[in-house]
């Protein structure tokens, strides 16, 4: 037991799973001051989701529907996490998710072009994104976070104006995919089956998690994410040991906004949402993927669970009764966990402090033990 | 151009309030990026006040008990920051993103109790305040002065004279800049973060009632404060942390933001067929634009972000 709470990763795990209870917990509190009525039904349906079903099928398919929107979740957080390791706090993760949606759509519905293309384009949209932050940051010392929100914002009207070109007539919505351009969509190899014929499922799910893993080899077993992570701990130390450090920003951000706008070609060429080009702010993925990333305790691994706990609460919203309560309870219920995710070094710390308080315990015992035993000879 | 000069102030206002906000807080050594969130809970504050408030009162206690409103709750959330980033030593870039969504997630959901509470049908998320809004504002002669513009103009000047001329704005700055020399001479750093942080949860409690009362006519809670937390950040950054040169940077933004919004009452940037979009974008563009040549040589205070820790040197 107690070498197993010595473990990083196992306080990790403790540390998020109490953010998530206290989470749940503070919401539930809300809830009561609101409306003691219906405040535990409300937490179980936001915590119990597709389960608000009662037949299986549908079940299973609004399983599927959950997993369809945490892909881009988890590429979000890997996203974020990616960069964090770096020392770089990528809040620009939003925009370059829209700047991902952007790209794969307009390619899609205007060049129509297919599935492959537009994800590749997507792409190089969001590591372009990330790289004005990148250079921003290593030649003109621009706080990231400042010019992330800044480019946030470029980005939402930028995506607003140019998707105005392939907008549905009747509506401030672009035109489906199925309708105007189905060779976009993302081909599903049979995984729509397994969900009751989900049409939404394709590989982008499998895809993310690929990626997931991906990231974690190259943080951690790579020359590259080597230098990376020490660029991270110590900029002044990895430039003194001849590392980039100018060219390890960059790249970093770059990566960062690939994998974030990646997630927004993977929502969006799965048809299940289209963009509504009258949009005054940007979409809460990417702030969502923050949190997920936190609540993963910055393991890609970690946060593939993390992404599909953000989702399935925030999906689970919707089965609140609106009587009663807004649906925005889960978007709170998030929010306090991130907000509690900034303790998590202070939890480790308090794991760590009483390990060694009984450590120092123990051993005083012992030598008073050891001590009483030489008195008696 | 009366119109454009309105606005204009109006929107200097509240980036000049908000950044003035951001100045105390990151002078004292803390990175405040919880402003916008800070922004909302502070306009429902004074939101709610206009709701509860009888619609008789004279117009100048109104006037007050708002502001006083949305002081108290921006205080208070502010305070969710300070015991994260101080006590507790949290990252405050996180707990910061963490208090813009739960500003806006929390207003949102408590509008909307509010609102079903009153009416079941009701699942909006405004709170209606046309007639308490003309408390705030004097015609002269076309030009609808409000209140605010004096509001951010004694701020200015409270501002300035508190952080230099005062022994508490000195030894603040102290904490931000180097805590433990401060400390070294009897200065209790973690009380003087505290306050830096209150302050600021005061001023952007009252930029965000400024924003919700005359930046933008109608206010649904859950649009937030469309990043003009972030842009007064930018405003405190250009101003390099001294609040006579932010109040000069406030005034170039107002007007950029005031531009998309009345661009269309002149001709000639009309006929320009510019769309609205890049409008709006410019002031982004532009902050983006001056903070890569300013950011250089930056007069940060050196020890902002850096949690204080007694046994550093």
């Amino acid at each position: 037991m107690r070498n197993l709470l010595k473990r990083k990763g196992v306080q990790s795990l403790i540390a998020s799973l109490l953010c998530i209870v206290l989470g749940l917990l503070l919401g539930y509190i809300v809830l009561l001051f609101i409306n003691p009525a219906g405040a535990g039904q409300a937490i179980l349906a936001v915590v119990k989701n597709f389960m608000n079903y009662s037949k299986a099928n549908l079940q299973i398919k609004n399983f599927g529907n959950t997993l369809v929107k945490t892909a881009p979740l988890l590429m979000c957080s890997l996203s974020v996490l990616f960069c964090y390791k770096v020392g770089l706090f990528n809040i620009g993760v939003a925009g370059q998710y829209v700047i991902g949606t952007c790209g794969c759509l307009y390619a899609a519905l205007a060049w129509h072009w297919s599935w492959l293309p537009c994800l590749l384009f997507a792409i190089c949209l969001g590591a372009l994104s990330g790289c004005i932050v990148g250079l921003l940051k290593a030649y003109g010392n621009v706080n990231e976070v400042i010019s992330g929100i800044m480019l946030n914002w470029i980005t939402l009207y930028g995506t607003n104006m140019l998707l105005s070109n392939v907008k549905d007539s009747a509506s401030p919505y672009t035109i489906h995919l199925k309708d105007a351009a189905p060779q976009a969509i993302l081909p599903s190899l049979g995984l729509g089956n397994l969900f009751n014929k989900n049409q939404y499922v394709s590989i982008a799910i499998p895809l993310a998690i690929i990626l997931a893993i991906i990231v974690m080899v190259v943080l951690d077993k790579t020359r590259f994410g080597y230098e990376l992570r020490a660029t991270g701990n110590n900029k002044n130390a990895a430039k003194y040991a001849g590392m980039a450090e100018k060219r390890n920003i960059i790249l970093t951000l770059m990566i960062g906004g690939a994998l974030a706008a990646l997630g927004g070609a993977l929502l969006y060429q799965t048809d299940y949402e289209q963009w509504q080009v009258t949009a005054s702010s940007v979409p809460g993925m990417g702030f969502n993927g923050i949190a997920a990333a936190f609540l993963g305790g910055l393991n890609p691994i970690g946060a593939i669970f993390s992404s599909y706990f953000i989702q399935h609460i925030t999906v689970g919203g919707a089965f609140v009764d609106k009587t009663m309560y807004a649906s925005q309870i889960s978007d709170l219920i998030s929010s306090i966990i991130i907000y509690l995710c900034g303790f998590v070094l202070f939890i480790k710390h308090a794991i760590n402090t009483g390990l060694i308080r009984g450590e120092d315990k123990r051993k005083a015992k012992q030598a008073a033990a050891e001590a009483g035993k030489g008195g008696d000879k | 151009m009366l119109l454009l000069l309105q606005y204009t102030l109006i929107f200097s206002s509240v980036l000049l309030l908000v950044a003035l906000g951001g100045c105390f807080s990151e002078h004292s050594g803390v990175i405040n990026l919880g402003l916008e969130g800070i922004m909302v809970i502070g306009a429902l504050g004074g939101a709610l006040m206009m709701r509860y408030l009888p619609a008789d009162m004279p117009g100048l206690l109104m006037v007050l008990i708002v502001l006083l409103g949305a002081v108290v709750f921006g205080v208070a959330y502010s305070a969710l920051l300070a015991v994260a980033s101080i006590n507790f030593k949290a990252d405050q870039t996180i707990v910061g993103t963490a208090l813009n969504m739960l500003g806006v997630a929390g207003a949102t959901v408590l509008v909307k109790a509010i609102n079903t509470a009153a009416n079941p049908d009701d699942v909006s998320s405004i709170i209606q305040y046309v007639e308490p809004k003309k408390n705030f504002l004097v015609n002269l002669g076309g030009f609808e002065f409000n209140w605010f513009m004096l509001v951010a103009v004694i701020m200015l000047i409270v501002a300035y004279v508190v952080l230099y001329k005062t022994r508490f704005g000195l030894r603040l700055m102290a904490c931000g800049e180097h805590p433990q020399a401060a400390a070294s001479v009897g200065i209790d750093v973690l009380k003087m973060r505290w306050a830096g942080v209150l302050i600021s949860g005061a001023y952007g409690g009252l930029g965000g009632i400024c924003y919700i009362l005359a930046g933008v006519s109608e206010w649904r809670f859950e649009y937030g404060v469309a990043g003009f937390g972030f842009l007064s950040l930018a405003v405190m950054i250009f101003g390099q942390w001294k609040p006579t040169r932010i109040a000069l940077a406030a005034l170039l933004f107002g007007l950029l933001r005031a531009l998309s919004n009345v661009y269309a009452a002149f001709d000639f940037l009309k006929n320009l067929n510019i769309p609205g979009s890049i409008y709006n974008m410019m002031p982004y563009i532009i902050c983006l634009v001056v903070l890569a040549f300013t950011s250089k040589k930056s007069r940060a205070p050196k020890a902002e972000g850096i949690p204080y820790d007694k046994g550093m040197r």
